[in-house]
C-alpha cells in the first residue's frame, strides 16, 4: 500500500482535465485591496463565478457603492458604474430602465444601503425597480475605520460608540431585509452568510437565483449577506467568523425572508 | 477500492495569511509556511499528501489564490505502476 501511494503521487495530476477549482476569469487578476479574511473579496468572488456560469459577462451592468467596495469595478471584469453615496439604487433605477434587457445589480455595503442611501434603496423597492442588490452587512462603517452603523448591534463597541451602543440614544440595528419584505414590489428578499464554506455556497446559489428572478421580471431583489470585518472589529479573520457565527446570526438569522411564486 | 488525489496550487503572492483555509480543510493539508511573500505575509503551503481535492480550501479562500485538481482511481489497476 505505501508504494502505491509514492507511485500515485508520481504522476502529475495538476493537468486541465484534473481541474476542480480555479479563479473566475470574470474575476480581474489583479491583487485585491481587502483586508485579509475580508468578506467583500469572497462575495466578489462568488458573484463572478456566477455570471461566469450564466455566461452573461456582455449583458451585466454592475453599480459600485461608496464604501470599502468603492473599487469592485477594478476587480469584477464587466460593465460597471460609480454612484454617490448611498445612490446606487437611484443610478442602478436609470441604468435599468434605459437598457431593460441588461442584468442590472448594485453593490453596497450597510453604510451605504441603509444609512445614506436608505431613502433611496427604500423607494426603489417600492417602485418595485426589476434589479438586485447585494447588501454586504458587516455592522459598521469599514473604509473610515469602523464607526456606528445602522446595523450595528446593541452592547457593540466601535469608535463612534465606545461604551457599546445604547438604543436608548442611538437606536436599535436595523433589519432591512425584514423592513422592505412585505412591500408588494419586492419580489425575492434572503439573508445569508460568507464564514464558512457551507454558507458560501448557499449564497452563490442565493446570487443566481436573484438572477434569474430578475430575467423573469418578477421586481427588486435583495440578498443581503452578512459579513466579517476583522480589522474594525479588532480580530484576526477566524475569530471573526466566530463572531459572526456566534453574535450576528442570531440577531440577522440566515434564510429567505420572502420567495416569489414562479410559475413553470 | 477506488483512490482520490487532490493537488493544490496556491499563488503565493496573492495569500494574505487569513488562515480560512486551514480551519476549513477537513484533512489538515494546509498551514501557514514559514516564508513570507513580497507583501510580509506568511503564506499558506500544503504540509501532507492527504489533500482530497474537495476544494473547500478554495471556496473558502477571499482572494482566489488556490487552484484545485483532483483525480479519482476507480480500481487498483488503474494506478500507474
Amino acid at each position: 500500500m505505501a508504494e502505491e501511494n509514492v507511485d500515485v503521487l508520481v504522476e502529475n495530476i495538476v493537468t486541465p482535465e484534473n481541474l476542480v477549482y480555479r479563479k473566475p476569469t470574470t474575476l480581474l487578476d489583479v491583487d485585491m485591496h481587502y483586508c485579509p479574511g475580508c468578506g467583500h473579496s469572497t462575495v466578489h468572488k462568488i458573484f463572478m463565478e456566477v455570471v461566469e456560469e450564466m455566461g452573461i459577462q456582455n449583458d451585466i451592468i454592475g453599480v459600485a457603492p461608496v464604501g470599502c467596495a468603492v473599487f469592485a469595478y477594478n476587480y469584477m471584469d464587466v460593465d460597471m458604474q460609480q454612484a454617490a453615496h448611498g445612490r446606487a439604487c437611484a443610478v442602478a433605477t436609470g441604468i435599468k430602465r434605459m437598457l431593460p434587457d441588461k442584468y442590472v445589480f448594485t453593490y453596497q455595503g450597510d453604510g451605504d444601503l441603509a444609512a445614506i442611501g436608505g431613502n433611496e434603496t427604500l423607494h426603489a423597492a417600492n417602485r418595485g425597480e426589476n434589479f438586485l442588490v447585494i447588501f454586504i452587512n458587516n455592522a459598521v462603517y469599514g473604509m473610515t475605520s469602523g464607526q456606528m452603523a445602522p446595523t450595528t448591534l446593541e452592547g457593540m463597541v466601535t469608535t463612534t460608540s465606545p461604551y457599546g451602543r445604547d438604543p436608548k440614544v442611538m437606536g436599535y440595528p436595523l433589519k432591512f431585509g425584514e423592513l422592505i419584505a412585505p412591500l408588494p414590489g419586492v419580489a425575492y428578499v434572503t439573508r445569508q452568510a460568507v464564514n464558512n464554506v457551507q454558507n458560501v455556497r448557499r449564497t452563490k446559489k442565493a446570487l443566481q437565483r436573484a438572477l434569474e428572478y430578475q430575467k423573469m421580471g418578477l421586481g427588486f431583489c435583495l440578498v443581503e449577506i452578512v459579513s466579517n470585518c476583522p480589522s474594525n472589529w479588532k480580530m484576526t479573520p477566524l475569530e471573526s467568523n466566530k463572531y459572526v457565527q456566534e453574535v450576528l446570526i442570531p440577531y440577522y438569522p440566515l434564510g429567505d425572508i420572502k420567495v416569489p411564486e414562479v410559475k413553470k | 477500492m477506488a483512490k482520490v488525489v487532490g493537488e493544490v496550487v496556491i499563488d503565493i503572492e496573492r495569500c494574505k495569511a487569513c488562515e480560512l483555509c486551514v480551519q476549513a480543510c477537513p484533512e489538515q493539508t494546509l498551514a501557514l509556511g514559514k516564508q513570507l511573500n513580497h507583501k510580509g505575509y506568511q503564506y499558506v503551503v500544503k504540509i501532507n499528501d492527504n489533500c482530497t481535492g474537495c476544494a473547500n480550501c478554495a471556496i473558502i479562500c477571499p482572494d482566489a489564490v488556490i487552484t484545485v485538481y483532483r483525480k479519482v482511481y476507480k480500481t487498483k489497476q488503474q494506478v500507474p505502476a
